[in-house]
């Protein structure tokens, strides 16, 4: 029980972080990105203050021998540069550039009670889920012929 | 085309919050707190740790309606985008995150923030696929109808 609070406690301090930050507004978002038009140099500030933060936060923190409700950190393990990580995250970017919304930003923005953060976290999920669809069924594949 | 405020004062406030969110997540779940991998635990098969991811995403979407019901905070919204882009480009970021293993705050932040090789290329590409993508849609083809 005491888990599940704090995550939920701390999924607010994310939700309040984003949209205090304006994360959670695609307009500002996409003007971040047009540095040959209406540039807000905003979100600069906020990926630099988040990161700074987190990564003050981490060096301290990962030196400790575990989190507190659990047995151990569970960090990525994967260390290769490879294609689905090069290829996906310059999709992503293609999907980011077009509608101002990321994950991040996108599910807080539910929130705000606004329609269209509604429309695209529905279609995102459905992105996701047909992702993983295709890759479960080409590792079963790959398993199959071995 | 919208123009927005320069809001550094928020910026920094808010990216602060982020990011001690992200440190507390590492602290007390031993997690990265990467919206990516949250939310894909929750969809089937569904992992068995859910509880957490649930609660997290939960308190996410609750906090910015706190911020404007509770404390009467003005949250401002404006998004230029017709429906069926909003469709297109869901669909799109949700099959780049899946198989990029993560978006902004998963690798833009955590990552980052623990100098991750996979982390700081993926950002370089999302960051720069945005941007051309951005510069494309304004400039090139005059918005989207």
């Amino acid at each position: 029980m005491k888990r599940i609070l704090a995550a939920a406690a701390i999924g607010i301090t994310f939700g309040i972080g984003i949209a205090i930050s304006g994360m959670a507004n695609p307009a500002k978002v996409l003007n971040f990105f047009d540095f040959a038009g209406t540039w807000d140099a905003s979100l600069g500030l906020v990926m630099a203050s988040a990161l700074a933060v987190a990564a003050v936060g981490y060096r301290f923190l990962l030196k400790r021998p575990r989190p507190v409700f659990e047995a151990k950190f569970h960090l990525p393990g994967n260390r290769k540069l490879d294609l689905p990580l090069v290829a996906g995250s310059a999709v992503f970017g293609i999907g980011w550039g077009i509608t101002g919304f990321c994950p991040g930003g996108a599910i807080p923005a539910l929130g705000l009670g606004e329609p269209s953060a509604w429309i695209f976290v529905g279609a995102m999920l459905a992105g996701i889920a047909a992702a993983r669809t295709v890759r479960f069924a080409l590792q079963q594949r790959a398993t199959q012929n071995t | 085309m919208l123009t927005t405020d320069f809001t550094p004062i928020a910026a920094l406030s808010g990216g602060a919050l982020i990011g001690l969110a992200a440190v507390a997540l590492m602290a007390f779940h031993g997690r990265i707190a990467g919206m990516t991998g949250i939310l894909t635990g929750l969809m089937p098969p569904i992992a068995a740790d859910w509880g957490w991811r649930a609660a997290f995403i939960g308190g996410a979407i609750a906090g910015p309606m706190l911020l404007t019901l509770a404390f009467g905070h003005d949250v401002t919204f404006a998004s230029p985008i017709p429906d069926l882009w909003l469709v297109i480009g869901g669909l799109i970021v949700g099959v780049g995150v899946y198989f990029g293993s993560g978006c902004t705050s998963g690798h833009g932040v955590c990552g980052m923030a623990r100098l991750s090789p996979r982390s700081i290329v993926a950002t370089l590409i999302f960051m720069g696929t945005t941007t051309a993508t951005v510069f494309v849609v304004r400039h090139l083809i005059g918005g989207l109808s």
